[in-house]
């Protein structure tokens, strides 16, 4: 190391403390404020230290609610984040599969239509896309939630990548011991390409658990609503002070489930998350 | 990709891509198509009827004050978040790559927020700077500065600049620190024994060694900003006030799901692709000549 | 127990043919060794017929069953790849019972396979390790395993020994072939290596440039090589050849100098002759055939190798000579002969020395 002078060591450290500090201030006071009561919220300053209402706000948020009880909605966005994360990696590894071990007319055309969709995010074809999921009476369902948001060119593209750089030679060994192409793809390519499933995996769960665009137009029944949107509706206006404490246990309960992805899984997430980006 | 025919089959493989191509068709395709064409129509004030218009939407739109005030509230929306959270992550990679003891530790703390999402980081930062019971409005205060988002226009785009470039912290600082960390370590101890001062070694050594990384950040902060932050916006300042944060995804929405002025939000959309479609093949250009390294 | 014939195969990729008409016939239980520099087809032709690449044209037959069309694991044939192509997530016993689940044995069968065929291959200790857990002989010999379990009628080895270290490939290739042997299993080789050709095959099939330039047993091909192309290829050093022409019992060569011919009876016109570094005997100058200005000794101890010039020939228009070292002349005597650099030394060719051929198309000219 350059710098081994304990004195500019101690003051990195500091700083990055410092850091960490401002960087999680924003999530510890949200955390204070949902353990206190509204009367302490509504008299300002806020303490700095958690109250004592932890449960009990927590327990209304989940059971209660304003609009659906949070439970329901957690019950969705789990639904809606599980359904992409799969429905995403099931998708392109197939599309992937057929693009790298198969030749055939359309496929440059196939190829070229994936890569199209990183050019239409929802948040462009806003009115169109709600207009077609109200026609396929896509409204107000699991369905509805992830369908559209399945298609994936970020997937495909890592799937390819990677199965490019498996040898030829194994495919065709496997051809050779007399496997078809699905039991390839079964007893050779699914196995092989476990961790980057996995990396994916964790990426995409903190994708779907996120949205909230969509979720937010194709949602109307409040039962129906995922935590990250229904959040919004909990938000007190300016001149009415609400109930903040249920809705900052509510955006608790919303940081908790992908924030345990992320620290339990914080290897393949950084692979995933690196990968991803290739 | 030659030689590498594996498989022969002819309806497999198009039985593998069906559901891809399935989707992407009716949400993709569809909805692209039926965007474009609404663009160039107008609908009659009872919904009845559509009429075709031309370019009249898009000269519409870019007669349009609000439209135009929005290209440049996006501009400036888009370059403050991406300077912030740039700015903050590379200070924290940077001190992060100078500890030996304790940077997994340092690196664990700071890349959950990356599992917040921006809605939720929208929902927080209010929290915190709600006018009449937030925290900072209430230290503010004390020190005589009225803190009030909700009317302040500059304040209002302070805040979802603030509340969106926290987020995205985390991200770019896990890119920089695997930047920094790939830089070999000898090059920096020879310019230590040139004599080169840290910030001096900073500036011509770590930071052009860095710039592919930097590079590759802006372009994915730009795209975030532009098209992730709706969530931080619409639980912030829904636009407000006034237009002021009003950026062009926002306006899409607003214009056609609550105002319901379908052929200008299909205008609007259209741009939107124009501008996606042209980071995108940035961000791939950009891709291609990094694999060559 | 097999034969395989090819007949008049061709490959071609889009519009250029990579395979010109291959015509093989070859017995059952015969270890065939296809050899040639790379890009000469010697690998396509081999996955033709192991159904990895489709035929163009001509016949594939194995048993005298034509097989163009018919899948690879329905040929009966097992295949050893360069890189051995271990399924890295499976086990040595799973690598190697893998085709035989496919093919649905029953359980006790297939361990009774693998364990035949590891004993064979000494892998019976190594049988739970992956591939990753191995040295590359040992993988080597897995993937000879999983060809053996399969009991084909045909083997094909692509290469199989390319990435072994020198010394390994030396005592592997002993070991196939006293496996081949063992098994009596019809083979088929490919390899760019001639010394492996040479100490390995019944017969080689000698490939350059999409023909099949030569097929004979390996000691006929160094003997009586059927082209230009073959004599250069086989044999180390490589053939010397000089161009010329035949003016009664004398070659004169492009430069103009003579050599004198023993036991040549050949028509008069231009040729190209050949002669193999063994073949040349450092003599007298009285007794020499024609003179050497040697350049450069190389003593090897058992050997001593010269390069040189044909006398005289010191300007850069000298003769057209093509050996080891370029332009230069390439001796090879037993043991230490003591000549020096820059001297001159007469050289003699042995009884049957001389190769002949055709000036153009480079075809072995026939001698009575």
């Amino acid at each position: 190391m350059v710098r081994n002078n304990r004195v500019a060591t101690v003051f990195t450290h500091l700083l990055l403390i410092l850091g960490i500090a401002v960087m999680c201030l924003p999530i510890w006071l949200t955390f204070v404020g949902s353990t206190v009561t509204r009367a302490e919220i509504i008299q300002p300053p806020l303490p700095l230290w958690p109250g004592d209402q932890l449960l009990l706000n927590y327990r209304e948020a989940l059971f209660g609610g304003r609009n659906a009880p949070v439970l329901q909605m957690l019950w969705n966005s789990a639904i809606m984040a599980l359904g992409i994360a799969v429905g995403k990696i099931v998708i392109s590894l197939l599309s992937a599969f057929a693009i790298v071990y198969f030749r055939f007319p359309g496929r440059q055309l196939v190829f070229w239509t994936i890569f199209l969709t990183l050019m239409l995010p929802v948040e462009v074809r806003i009115v169109p896309t709600y207009e077609i999921a109200v026609n396929l009476k896509l409204l107000n369902t699991h369905a509805g939630l992830i369908l559209p948001l399945i298609a994936s060119a970020t997937a495909t593209f890592l799937f390819r990548q990677f199965f490019l750089t498996i040898p030829d030679e194994l495919a065709e060994a496997a051809r050779m011991d007399g496997a078809g192409p699905m039991r390839f793809f079964k007893d050779i390519l699914l196995p092989l390409s476990r961790t980057n499933i996995a990396a994916l995996f964790v990426i995409l769960f903190i994708y779907g658990w996120n949205q909230y665009l969509w979720p937010l137009l194709i949602t109307t029944d409040p039962d129906m609503n995922t935590i990250v949107m229904g959040i919004k509706r909990m938000i007190p206006s300016a001149d009415d002070y609400g109930n903040w404490p249920v809705t900052m246990a509510t955006a608790i309960l919303a940081i908790l489930p992908p924030a345990l992805v992320v620290i339990v899984m914080q290897r393949l997430f950084v692979k995933g998350l690196i990968e991803t980006e290739k | 990709m030659s030689g590498r025919v594996v498989f022969r089959s002819v309806w497999l493989p198009w039985l593998l891509v069906a559901p891809q191509l399935a989707i992407t068709a009716v949400f993709f395709l569809w909805p692209a198509g039926e965007a474009i064409l609404q663009s160039t129509q107008l609908p009659d004030p009872f919904g009845l009827s559509t009429q075709y218009v031309g370019w009249e939407n898009f000269d519409y739109l870019f007669g349009d004050r609000y439209y135009r005030a929005s290209f440049l509230t996006t501009a400036i929306f888009s370059l403050s978040v991406t300077a912030l959270s740039m700015g903050v992550s590379l200070l924290l990679a940077v001190l992060a790559d100078g500890v030996i003891r304790g940077s997994g530790v340092y690196r664990t703390l700071l890349i959950w927020p990356y599992a917040v999402a921006p809605a939720i980081s929208g929902v927080m930062w209010l929290f915190i700077f709600q006018p009449s019971i937030g925290l900072f409005p209430y230290w503010l205060k004390a020190i005589g500065y009225n803190w009030n988002h909700v009317l302040n226009s500059g304040e209002a785009m302070s805040l979802v600049v603030i509340a969106s470039a926290w987020k995205q912290v985390s991200y770019n600082f896990l890119f920089f620190l695997a930047g920094l960390q790939a830089i070999p370590r000898s090059l920096i101890e020879a310019a230590a024994i040139d004599g080169a001062s840290p910030w001096h070694r900073f500036r011509t050594i770590i930071l052009p060694l860095l710039s592919p990384t930097t590079f590759f950040l802006l372009v994915i902060n730009v795209v975030y900003a532009f098209f992730e932050t709706f969530g931080v916006i619409h639980t912030i300042t829904a636009g407000g006030p006034g237009q002021s944060t009003m950026i062009m995804v926002y306006k899409v929405y607003a214009d056609g799901f609550i105002g319901q002025d379908l052929g200008s939000s299909a205008a609007q959309s259209v741009i939107l692709m124009l501008i996606v479609g042209v980071l995108t093949i940035v961000q791939f250009r950009f891709i291609e000549r990094r694999v060559h390294y | 127990m097999a034969t395989v014939t090819l007949e008049n195969v061709r490959k071609r990729y889009g519009k250029t043919e990579v395979i010109h008409g291959v015509d093989v016939d070859i017995n059952d239980g015969e270890l065939i060794v296809i050899v040639g520099p790379s890009g000469c087809g010697k690998s396509t032709l081999l996955r033709m017929v192991a159904g990895l690449e489709v035929v163009t044209s001509g016949d594939i037959s194995i048993n005298g069953r034509v097989v163009n069309h018919v899948e690879p694991k329905d040929r009966d044939i097992a295949m050893v790849f360069q890189t051995y192509a271990l399924y890295p997530h499976m086990s040595v016993f799973e690598n190697m019972a893998y085709g035989l689940k496919i093919a649905r044995l029953d359980k006790d069968e297939i361990h009774r396979r693998v364990d035949d065929a590891a004993r064979l291959l000494a892998l019976s200790e190594l049988l739970d390790r992956r591939p990753k857990a191995l040295s590359g002989g040992q993988r080597q010999r897995v993937a000879m395993g999983r060809a053996i379990v399969r009991q084909p009628s045909v083997f094909l080895f692509d290469e199989p020994l390319s990435n072994l270290d020198a010394l390994l490939r030396v005592q592997m290739r002993l070991e196939i072939k006293q496996l081949q042997r063992r098994l009596g299993i019809t083979s088929l080789y490919v390899t760019h290596d001639q010394v492996e050709a040479m100490t390995l095959a019944d017969r080689l099939v000698v490939m350059n440039a999409g023909v099949a330039e030569q097929v004979d047993e390996p000691l006929s091909v160094y003997q009586r090589p059927a082209s230009r192309f073959v004599a250069s290829f086989i044999g180390s050093p490589g053939m010397n050849f000089i161009e010329g022409s035949i003016k009664g019992r004398q070659l004169v060569t492009s430069a103009g100098h003579t050599i004198l011919l023993r036991d040549a009876q050949l028509n008069e016109g231009p040729v190209t002759a050949g002669v193999r570094p063994e073949h040349l005997e450092v003599v007298a100058e009285s007794d020499a055939d024609f003179l050497l200005d040697v350049v450069s000794v190389e003593l090897l101890g058992a050997e001593t190798l010269l390069h040189g010039t044909l006398t005289g020939a010191s300007n850069d228009e000298g003769d057209v000579v093509a050996g080891v070292a370029g332009r230069s002349l390439a001796v090879r005597a037993a043991g230490i002969t003591r000549v020096g650099e820059g001297q001159r030394c007469g050289l003699r060719v042995a009884a049957g020395g001389w190769h002949w051929f055709d000036k153009q198309s480079g075809q072995r000219l026939l001698t009575e």
